[in-house]
């Protein structure tokens, strides 16, 4: 009973996230509202860790089999990859070590100004 | 179509069956070789596609049986809150570093992402597939589909993403002479979410996990709620 009840408030939020992005006219993915929500719910104790903690750990540790299908579907569009294997492949390469390169700057550039004001 | 075929393409449970097998089967290798090229997600696409093809089974017959795993997808990312609410204190302490890195990171990947599949003449499903590829693949999913791109080719590219993070950045932290760990961690959880923060040693580098863990959920929040955002703006270059 115990699991029932954590998946249970697990599928409540995911609920009334579906709900909001009913409502709600921008293109975020239901699932950002659902963080958000229940991020909330713990700020403010509505829902306490250990009411969900062993069924949302579970899902984080198994959270690769939920992406099989969906990626299955790239066999529906194999005709339009092929010939831009090597492009797709730099450019996400590229993008990669940016996005790295940025942050580390960025961050740390912050946090060295932020001790010199201490 | 012969009769084996036509047995598993209507079956309730193959789907099912063959994601789950294929992805313990792959598991258990990359335990066994511990090799981030032999990451279980990709080669468990690998494994399911092919038997598909050679048995000519179409995609739609496969997830009218899989989709029943992949349906928890949105509450099993919505689970993410947990950890980020577990490291609360290390996100306030350092806040703007982590909000403004992790931001210009994300905005800098979207532009090097853009950029260089534009010019490398990509179509805009595929540049569209990549712009949310550093993030972790619930949230990127999510975030394709609403701008259009294609569910495989972001999983490739976040494939890329976590191996790029997992085999080289380390080395590039040494030769670059990045040696700020809260820096380090933030740079790998932005750029190659759980499979590059992965390759930090949980003994001797446990602020860069706590960092890179907590990057993972906030550049997949910041990503998908200022992609949708920025991404008109692109459309109109594209046209």
């Amino acid at each position: 009973m115990k699991y029932l009840k954590q998946l249970m408030i697990i599928m409540s939020v995911s609920f009334l996230a579906e709900t909001i992005k009913y409502i709600l006219p921008f293109p975020i993915p239901a699932s950002i509202y659902g963080i958000a929500v229940m991020f909330l719910c713990l700020m403010t104790g509505i829902i306490k860790e250990e009411q969900i903690a062993d069924v949302a750990d579970y899902m984080i540790a198994i959270m690769p089999i939920f992406f099989i299908e969906p990626s299955v579907a790239l066999m529906n569009s194999l005709g339009l990859v092929r010939g831009k294997v090597l492009q797709i492949l730099l450019a996400a390469f590229l993008s990669t070590v940016a996005a790295n390169l940025i942050t580390a700057i960025v961050s740390s550039l912050i946090m060295k100004k932020g001790n010199k004001d201490e | 179509m012969n009769s084996i075929s036509q047995m598993l393409a209507s079956s309730a449970y193959f789907g099912v069956f063959i994601s789950l097998g294929a992805y313990l089967l792959m598991t258990a290798v990359q335990k066994k070789f511990k090799s981030p090229f032999l990451a279980p997600l990709l080669w468990t696409l690998i494994i399911i596609i092919s038997f598909l093809m050679v048995m000519g089974i179409s995609f739609e017959d496969y997830a009218q049986s899989a989709s029943k795993i992949s349906f928890f997808l949105t509450p099993a990312t919505i689970c993410y809150a947990l950890p980020l609410y577990r490291q609360f204190n290390v996100l306030k302490k350092n806040f703007l570093a982590i909000i403004l890195g992790v931001t210009a990171g994300c905005i800098g990947h979207f532009v090097v992402a853009a950029g260089t599949a534009i010019m490398l003449g990509l179509d805009k499903s595929i540049v569209c597939s990549l712009i949310p590829k550093s993030i972790t693949t619930a949230i990127a999913l999510g975030v394709t589909e609403e701008i259009g791109g294609i569910a495989g080719i972001t999983v490739i590219g976040v494939c890329v993403a976590g191996l790029t993070g997992n085999m080289f950045f380390k080395i590039m932290y040494k030769a670059l002479k990045i040696k700020n760990p809260v820096a380090q961690g933030l740079a790998m959880g932005t750029s190659s979410h759980a499979l590059g923060t992965s390759s930090f040693d949980p003994k001797t580098e446990e602020v860069q996990l706590a960092m890179g863990s907590l990057a993972i959920v906030v550049a997949g929040i910041l990503t998908a709620v200022l992609v949708p955002c920025i991404y008109p703006i692109l459309e109109s270059f594209m046209g």
